[in-house]
Order: structure tokens, then C-alpha cells, then sequence
């Protein structure tokens, strides 16, 4: 009785550690990148960095441009992704029929989700660009980029709808809810956080992403910011990777300021997100 | 749900900002300069577009989409000038032709293909361009995988070979140039996009044969072994000097610019061409490329003020061994 006791407590004591391992190890890659980019910006980041605009001289290239380009692009793929996708997984959680045109269509959007995202950059460039007429325009990036993060935003809306338990939805259709009262004053925000969560990492992957922004038309060189949705535009994976193709040594450490900027850049906005969602979660009244 | 609400509001003003859209040349669209094209030649059309937008406060916006991918675009009229590495193709003169679009082609600068093999290489003192095309010819493919298979008394160890993608105007000449024919090359060799990583690679591999643009070896210098290039008149070592001078053949090239015909008539066109041709030397110099002669420019500005259109190579591609000053005199 007791050496089992002790035995299951080993294996118990085991699955700890490697659990443990399995945080701090990724953490600790995580440190030793970000140590290694900022280490390899070596004082290029800096005020002059973050207002200046690209040039062909390493020293004096700044990353406005990109910087302002992705807060844009990224707010704008939020505003057309968020509402479409908690939207599409309302329908097919709450109101759709459940049979097999949904099962269908589950299955596709489970698929769409793990489509290469230069096929989204080469849809968007035909649908956005050239049949809607929006031209290489920031518009027409987000478009692109709201269809790249739809699937994820809609299969993680539908787990968190799922999470909301029968009984709370049948305590609320007892008292003489309508379907969309219940929908709109018990589900959603119970499932909200959930949304959110999955929003957040849908988003992140987006600022990410440079492939399908380049086919759709993101720029090289830009020398001003964007001034309507019809502007064009760059962001900031696409001016690293340019400063990292290039041949003088120099602007290697403009790729690594860049790609710090980035880290920074995604960091405050999950952080904002994140605030978001917490106090969301305290105003809960049941 | 006010997050939703605002992002509802949000896209409700978007929307109506995407009626007005302007991709005609020649009209308002607010004085974009858009250009496109070879990455080659982006750091040259950075260079001046900085400086020219300084001066004349006019906007530029340049894209990497490739030589051939900026035809596309060019042609589709989605860009007024596209930047590349090479003259344009017979498929992209019809795709230009069938949308009306007419063109006027300026060489901007020469560049240089190194021959680069790993530094402690010592038996590679100069290469002929009959063992370059041994080397490279679509026959090679699985073949010649040995060092003294392209010269005996070279050792009798592995070849590694290293290029830039197939997309790219550095390889379409290349091909050209060493095996005869655009586009045609033994396919087992290691190819990247991005010349960093070439460089990366022939550094690493003791049995490392590669090429890529001049820029990238002369920047590291200290990692590479350049392999002398003898087409016929001797070995030369490719520098500023040799590939401005034409002695380093066949592997110069020239770099181009290419104008939308009708939005030449545009003034900030003008006045960027202007810019590019005349002011546009110590900025070729400047970002590691090298200028033409001063009376090639002068040629150049003489074809696109005559708005002369078409291509000097008839459309069929690279000319190797030929000077630009050649081929614009005949004009």
C-alpha cells in the first residue's frame, strides 16, 4: 500500500518536472532571442529610430513608416475580422441548424485555418485589388489580412460559446428570455473573455505576417505615413526583411532594432487587449 | 460588447473612404511616383528617391516584387516605372502590348556577378567561362559533382554549388552569359532569394561554389574567395574599375529603368528621371553599384526627352558583351 503510495507519488513528482521544463524552456529560448535582437541593435534603437523614415544610409534610416503602417493595418484587420467572425460563430453556434451543411462547413473553416498565408495574399491580391479596384492600398492589406485571421477568429469564438453551459442558457429561456436576449444578455458575455483570447492570438499571428502583404502590394520604400485607407503602405516585417537582405553588414543592426520594435509593438498591444478583457470580466453582475 | 461596437463603427467609416481610386497614370492621384520591381536595383531607386523627395517634396514609393513581377504590375499599369536587373521579355512586350501600355527603357548603372568560392579554396585561382559552363549547363545536373572533373589537377573532393533563385534577373543572366541560353541551368544546386544567406552558405562550405551581385562580395570581402573570370582575353578580377571599364566579361550587366510612355508627360516624372539621370552617379557609387559613363546618361536623357519607345535589345532579352554607350548610340 505504502510503496504504491510512494511510486504514484514519484511519477506524480516526475510529471512536475517535466512540466516545469515544458515552461521555463521556451521562456528561456524567448530570453535568449530577445537578448541576442537587442544585443545585435546595438544602439541603433533609439527616438531618432522610431520618427525616422528609411534611407540609404544604415545610420540614419528610422522605422516610422512600418511602425505606423502595421498600428494601422492591425486596427483595421481587427474592425473587419472581429465583428464577421463572433458574428459567423453566433450563427453556427446559437441559430444554425446542426446537420451536415454544418458539419461541411466546419470541416472548411478547420481547413481554411491552416491554409499557407501567401494563398491569402494571392486571393487578395485578385478579390481586393484588382476586382474591388482598391489598389495596393492599406484597405486592401487588411482586407487581406482580416480573411487570414477569420477561420481562427471563428473556430475560437465557437469553443468559447461552447463553454457556456446549457443550464444557464435554459435558467434564462425559463424566465421568459427571447432567444436573442439570451444570446445577447447571457451568452456573449459569458463567453467573451474566451472571444477575446482567441482574438488576441488571432491578431498577434497577423502583425506577424509579411508574405501576403508583399503580393498584395505592401511597399519597399514609403517616405510618408498613411494619410486615408486608400494609402499605400508598408509595415514592419516587410522593412526588417528588406534591411536583412541587404548586402552592408550595417544595416543588419536596423533589422534587429526593427524586429525589437516589433516584439514591443505586439507585447503593448496584447497588454491592451488583455487589460480589456479583465475588466470586461469584473463587470460581470451574476 | 462595446469593443464590438466600436469596431462596428470603425468599419462603417472605412467603408466609404474606398470609392475614390485612381490607378490611370497621367491623372491627380495625388503625385505618387510608384515604381516597382528588382531588388537589385532597390537600393539605387532608394538612394535617389530619398534624396529626390528631399529636394522636390514629391512622393516615391517603391516595392521588391522582382523583375518579373514588376513587369506584371508595370504592364497592368499598376505602377508608372518598374525597376530591373535585366531588358524586358518577349511574353512580358506582348502582356505591355496587349494593355496598351507603351515603355521607354534607361539603363541606370552596371553591376557585376561575382564568382565566389570559400576562402580557404587555394586551387581556384581563375575560372574560363567553358568550366563555368561545364559547371552549370543543364547536362551537368548529377554529373560533374567533383572538383577535378572541371580541371584535373584540382582536388578530388565535393562541389557544393550555390545561386540566387530562378526568379531573379542575376540568374536569367547568369544563364545567359555562361550557359548560352536565359533560364537554363542544372537544377541540384542550392538557391536562395535572399543573397545573405549564398554568402552565408559559400563562408561555411569548404567545397562552396556560388554567385550573386558584386555588392555582396565586396562587403565580405573577408569571408569569400572571388574566383578571376577569363572570357577569352585573360583572367579579371571583378571590381568597380573592371566592370566599368567592360573588361570584366561576360558577367556585367546592366540595370534599368523602365517609364510608362504616357505618364512621362506627367512634370514629377520628369523631374525624378531628370534626377535619376543626371544627379544620380554618386548615389550608384554610394550604395555599392557602379555608374555608367556621363555620356550614357546624357544618352539616356536624349531617349527618354525624345520619348523613344521599346526596348534596345529588341525585346529578346540580355545582350552579353555590350556596352550600354553601344547600344544607345544605335538608337
Amino acid at each position: 500500500m505504502t510503496a504504491r503510495r510512494t511510486r504514484s507519488h514519484m511519477y506524480e513528482k516526475a510529471f512536475i518536472g517535466l512540466a516545469l521544463a515544458a515552461v521555463v524552456l521556451p521562456l528561456l529560448l524567448l530570453a535568449v532571442l530577445i537578448a541576442d535582437v537587442i544585443v545585435d541593435s546595438s544602439g541603433r534603437l533609439g527616438f531618432d529610430f522610431l520618427t525616422g523614415y528609411p534611407s540609404r544610409k544604415p545610420e540614419q534610416a528610422g522605422i516610422l513608416p512600418g511602425l505606423a503602417g502595421s498600428i494601422y493595418l492591425i486596427l483595421l484587420t481587427a474592425a473587419m475580422a472581429l465583428p464577421v467572425g463572433v458574428g459567423a460563430a453566433l450563427y453556427l453556434e446559437e441559430y444554425g441548424k446542426k446537420g451536415r451543411l454544418s458539419n461541411l462547413i466546419e470541416v472548411n473553416i478547420s481547413n481554411l485555418a491552416g491554409v499557407p498565408s501567401i494563398i491569402y495574399g494571392l486571393l487578395g491580391l485578385e478579390m481586393f485589388v484588382r476586382t474591388i479596384g482598391l489598389g495596393r492600398s492599406l484597405l486592401a492589406g487588411a482586407g487581406t489580412m482580416a480573411l487570414l485571421i477569420l477561420p481562427i477568429i471563428i473556430i475560437s469564438s465557437r469553443e468559447a460559446l461552447r463553454t457556456v453551459p446549457l443550464s444557464v442558457r435554459e435558467g434564462a429561456y425559463a424566465l421568459g428570455a427571447t432567444r436573442w436576449q439570451v444570446t445577447r444578455k447571457v451568452v456573449l458575455p459569458m463567453a467573451f473573455p474566451g472571444i477575446l483570447t482567441g482574438s488576441i492570438l488571432a491578431v498577434s499571428r497577423a502583425i506577424g505576417e509579411a508574405a501576403p502583404l508583399i503580393v498584395v502590394g505592401a511597399l519597399a520604400y514609403i517616405a510618408f505615413l498613411p494619410d486615408s485607407v486608400n494609402s499605400p503602405f508598408t509595415v514592419l516585417p516587410i522593412q526588417i526583411f528588406n534591411w536583412v537582405s541587404r548586402p552592408q553588414e550595417e544595416f543588419l543592426k536596423n533589422a534587429a532594432a526593427g524586429s525589437v520594435v516589433l516584439l514591443a509593438t505586439l507585447l503593448i498591444l496584447n497588454s491592451i487587449a488583455i487589460v480589456l478583457r479583465n475588466r470586461l470580466q469584473k463587470r460581470r453582475t451574476w | 460588447m462595446r469593443a464590438l461596437t466600436i469596431s462596428t463603427v470603425l468599419l462603417a467609416l472605412a467603408v466609404p473612404g474606398c470609392q475614390r481610386e485612381n490607378r490611370e497614370p497621367g491623372a491627380d492621384s495625388a503625385a505618387i511616383i510608384t515604381v516597382d520591381g528588382s531588388s537589385t536595383v532597390f537600393p539605387i531607386a532608394e538612394a535617389v528617391a530619398e534624396e529626390f523627395g528631399k529636394r522636390y517634396g514629391v512622393r516615391v514609393t517603391i516595392g521588391v516584387s522582382g523583375s518579373g513581377g514588376g513587369f506584371k504590375k508595370f504592364c497592368k499599369q499598376e505602377t508608372v516605372i518598374t525597376n530591373a536587373s535585366r531588358p524586358i521579355k518577349p511574353s512580358e512586350v506582348e502582356l505591355c502590348a496587349k494593355n496598351g501600355v507603351e515603355y521607354i527603357e534607361l539603363p541606370v548603372a552596371y553591376d557585376g556577378i561575382a564568382v565566389v568560392v570559400h576562402k580557404q579554396a587555394s586551387w581556384v585561382d581563375r575560372m574560363t567561362v567553358d568550366e563555368l559552363k561545364k559547371l552549370w549547363a543543364p547536362e551537368a545536373q548529377g554529373k560533374i559533382t567533383r572538383w577535378n572533373q572541371i580541371r584535373t589537377d584540382w582536388p578530388n573532393s565535393e562541389i557544393h554549388l550555390f545561386g540566387p533563385g530562378v526568379d531573379s534577373g542575376t540568374y536569367d543572366y547568369f544563364t545567359k552569359a555562361v550557359v548560352g541560353r536565359e533560364h537554363a541551368s542544372r537544377g541540384d544546386f542550392t538557391s536562395s532569394e535572399d543573397d545573405n544567406v549564398l554568402v552565408q552558405g559559400i563562408a561555411t562550405d569548404s567545397g562552396a561554389l556560388g554567385f550573386f551581385g558584386l555588392a555582396y562580395y565586396t562587403e565580405n570581402r573577408d569571408k569569400l574567395k572571388v574566383v578571376p573570370i577569363d572570357g577569352g582575353n585573360g583572367p579579371v578580377t571583378p571590381s568597380l574599375e573592371t566592370v566599368a571599364d567592360g573588361t570584366y566579361q561576360p558577367l556585367s550587366r546592366p540595370l534599368f529603368v523602365y517609364v510608362n510612355k504616357q505618364a512621362a508627360e506627367r512634370k514629377e516624372i520628369q523631374a525624378y528621371i531628370a534626377y535619376f539621370l543626371n544627379q544620380g552617379r554618386p548615389l550608384v557609387r554610394e550604395v555599392g553599384y557602379i555608374p555608367l559613363p556621363d555620356r550614357a546618361y546624357r544618352l539616356a536623357q536624349e531617349r527618354f526627352d525624345r520619348r523613344i519607345a521599346g526596348s534596345v535589345f529588341g525585346g529578346k532579352g540580355s545582350k552579353v558583351g555590350v556596352t550600354v554607350e553601344e547600344l544607345l548610340s544605335k538608337q
